[in-house]
């Protein structure tokens, strides 16, 4: 997954101004909401992996432009996946 | 009525008839106790995020239950006992599922000519972390 996000060309995240870093542009919309996904199970690490770094961290809302909503499901499945071994606490 | 899900790993070095053994006698407590075991799943052998107790993989078990809460406390502490299981986790499912149920209806009867908050503007780029 490309690791250079940068917060242009998305009505919302200008504010946060962070220089572009170049690198891939990344689209804020989150497959959540595309797919409708209404449960966020934490046995699905396919999309759990989407919303953690390859470092294992979870990526903050600001680069997968996820609803807070859905961010604080993402993260509770997160961290229920990782306490049974599907997800990693970290990984280098 | 409450749905939970109980999902724990055995050992690799499990005897299948242990595992089987300790599923049959989580769904008798679980009938006991007045609750129902929806469906056990065998998710087989799979290989662990990270090292628990020295094993690299475990067998992955998963129970879908409904019952009014008594019985995960025993459950659980069998869970605990019980020596080849090395982790395990019950997670209650009916007020989440509930809600997605509910956004599912609300969605069909509200459609597409409103959109969502977030909706999808799919012009351009490579990252599409669709499947």
């Amino acid at each position: 997954m490309a690791r250079n996000f940068d917060s242009e060309g998305s009505e919302r995240g200008g504010k946060f101004g962070r220089a572009p870093r170049g690198g891939s542009r990344r689209r804020r919309v989150s497959r959540l909401s595309a797919e409708k996904i209404d449960y966020i199970d934490y046995k699905d690490v396919k999309l759990l992996q989407s919303y953690i770094a390859e470092n294992g961290k979870i990526l903050p809302r600001r680069l997968t432009g996820v609803s807070a909503w859905q961010q604080r499901k993402l993260t509770e499945a997160i961290k229920r996946a990782r306490n049974i071994a599907l997800l990693p606490y970290t990984r280098y | 009525m409450r749905t939970y899900e109980v999902m724990f790993i055995s050992a690799p070095s499990v005897a299948e008839d242990d595992l089987n053994k300790l599923t049959s006698n989580l769904a008798t407590v679980i009938q006991e106790r007045g609750g129902t075991v929806t469906k056990t799943e065998n998710m087989g052998r799979r290989k662990l995020a990270y090292k628990i107790d020295k094993y690299d993989e475990g067998i992955y078990t998963l129970i879908y239950l409904e019952g009014t809460g008594r019985e995960i406390a025993e459950v659980e502490r069998r869970l605990r006992v019980t020596d080849f299981v090395i982790r395990h986790i019950t997670v209650r499912t009916d007020e989440d599922l509930k809600r997605a149920e509910k956004m599912k209806a609300k969605r069909k009867t509200a459609p597409a000519g409103a959109p969502a908050l977030n909706d999808v503007d799919d012009d351009d780029d490579d990252n599409d972390d669709m499947d």
